[in-house]
């Protein structure tokens, strides 16, 4: 029994930490299908995020939720910014330099944000007295009970957005055959800003949730999530919505697992073996699969 | 019968490459006028060109009195010209229905869009069929019928039609031809890129031969079809 509940509290630990893991890998994976670039300055977006949650909560005394909605909507037209003046001019060049450029992008973000608000972690104010719910001898705590229900009204959300709204379809269709789209009268143009925006939306809830969860936030605090949402894209399928929350999840379940029952050392290293395991077995990911063509 | 689309004298690279050596010609309205020749002459990247997914370096595009060279394509269908483009391109992981949804992206009239849906399932009865499956399931001769389902979802004025013979066994092809010429029929502008030069005359009023990206003979589709030249050429003999 005492196992047993070690390992539920864990696997509750582990999937408040995927939910994080998957709000970012959403949008790692929704850029990387509509203009296949590894966005790297994705783990700092969420760091942005973290911070103008942080001073809505500090500095203008807001609660939780009207925090939260400000740090998505800022971040989300930072992240459309971001791509008009550092991806747009860079459309139709080789991959190789999209891909360095977004590595300036993060560090930019980076030290901009150390310069702004200075290197020291900063203590994430609690917006919750310790509640602790009880479920038989399991405790999920109110942190817990906010990264839940925010994340799952945010993916019910994107998937409606992504399968039933005119946007949803332009988007899917856009990252399937961006020149085709095109054809249908589709703005290709707009409807990346507007991937970029929604994923940077998504990353800022994800910073905010973990500035509640953890209650510290630094302006490098974007660099381990964001690579572990790289590999939950990854590992569910790079490009593939369902895929980036499975991924996502399953990455925090295992680094639970791993810290609670193995060594919390080794959290990181069980989480790019994972990587490295899926790269070799199945690159296409968990709900990756080959596409045909007929003709 | 007046000229719809007017092209004069453009020049269109890719990069180095000169691959539109100052093509000029006119599409009445209402007429099927068929641009043929080999593979590689220019033909798709001149019905590229005219849908604004690429931009000409010279000269002009007129359509319905308007200049639309240099718009981007979303205006350029939001003018009046859809395309069907080569190898259908549909959108493989989307539902039939999807596809003809995204085919009326642009427009805002819903009523006019139910009407242009069921118009499109009467033509296609096997779209209808098959309106919930996914679009990467369907034969090769269906998706062509869904690829140009689609471009009629936007109710263009002027379709562009790019090699919708190829890859199609000859008895589908006619079919296709035959509904090409319906279309034509209810009012609907056709310019009609083919590699099957003998089926493109068939049923075209007018004819552009292009080689090498230059225009070296055109004409009445019935007279060029008899031409000893094109026989010779396109037509086997």
């Amino acid at each position: 029994m005492d196992f047993m509940q070690q390992l539920v509290q864990q696997l509750i630990n582990g999937i408040s930490l995927g939910s994080i893991y998957a709000l970012i890998a959403l949008g790692y994976t929704m850029i990387y299908g509509i203009i296949k670039l590894i966005n790297f300055a994705h783990g700092d977006i969420y760091m942005v995020g973290a911070y103008i949650g942080y001073f809505s909560i500090t500095m203008a005394h807001l609660s939780i939720v009207p925090s939260l909605i400000i740090s998505m909507v800022v971040t989300g037209l930072l992240g459309m910014l971001i791509e008009r003046l550092a991806y747009k001019p860079l459309r139709h060049a080789p991959r190789i330099s999209v891909l360095i450029t977004a590595i300036g992008v993060s560090f930019f973000l980076e030290y901009t944000s150390m310069y702004f608000v200075s290197p020291t972690p900063r203590t994430f104010p609690a917006v919750f007295d310790n509640i602790a719910y009880h479920f038989g001898p399991f405790i999920i705590n109110g942190q817990q009970m906010l990264i839940f229900g925010i994340t799952f009204i945010l993916m019910v959300a994107l998937t409606y957005i992504v399968q039933r709204t005119k946007i949803g379809k332009a988007m899917r269709a856009v990252s399937f055959d961006t020149e085709t789209a095109q054809l249908m009268g589709i703005d290709a143009n707009r409807i990346i800003s507007i991937t970029f925006g929604i994923g940077s939306a998504l990353a800022a809830a994800g910073g905010v949730l973990v500035g509640v969860y953890y209650n510290s936030i630094d302006p490098l605090m974007g660099i381990m999530p964001g690579l572990k949402a790289f590999v939950a894209a990854v590992l569910g399928g790079i490009g593939i919505l369902p895929g980036a929350m499975v991924g996502g999840l399953i990455l925090g379940v295992i680094e639970a697992l791993v810290s609670g029952f193995v060594s919390s050392t080794f959290r990181d290293a069980a989480a790019f073996a994972i990587l490295i395991l899926v790269l070799l077995f199945k690159p296409s990911g968990i709900f990756g699969k080959n596409t045909r063509e007929k003709v | 019968m007046g000229t719809m689309l007017k092209i004069d004298n453009i020049n269109v690279y890719y990069g180095a490459i000169h691959a539109i050596k100052g093509i000029s010609l006119e599409v009445g309205e209402g007429e099927i006028v068929t641009l043929i020749g080999a593979n590689g002459a220019g033909k798709s990247t001149t019905l590229r060109t005219i849908s604004g997914l690429l931009k000409p370096k010279s000269g002009t595009i007129t359509f319905e009195g308007k200049e639309i060279a240099g718009l981007a394509a979303q205006d350029i269908v939001k003018a009046g010209i859809s395309q069907v483009p080569e190898g259908r391109r549909i959108f493989a992981n989307m539902t039939v229905m999807e596809n003809l949804d995204l085919g009326a992206f642009i427009r805002k009239d819903k009523e006019g869009v139910q009407k242009d849906l069921k118009n499109v399932f009467e033509r296609f009865p096997r779209l209808e069929e098959r309106k919930n499956q996914e679009a990467g399931t369907l034969s090769g001769g269906e998706q062509q019928m869904l690829a140009m389902g689609r471009a009629l979802m936007s109710r263009p004025r002027l379709l562009l039609l790019d090699e919708p013979s190829m890859g199609l066994a000859p008895l589908l092809i006619r079919e296709i031809f035959s509904i090409i010429a319906d279309i034509n029929k209810t009012g609907t502008t056709v310019l009609l890129v083919e590699q099957n030069a003998n089926m493109a005359l068939s049923i075209a009023s007018r004819a552009y031969v292009l080689e090498t990206g230059r225009i070296t003979l055109s004409g009445d589709a019935e007279k060029l079809a008899a031409s000893e030249d094109v026989r010779k050429a396109y037509l086997g003999g």
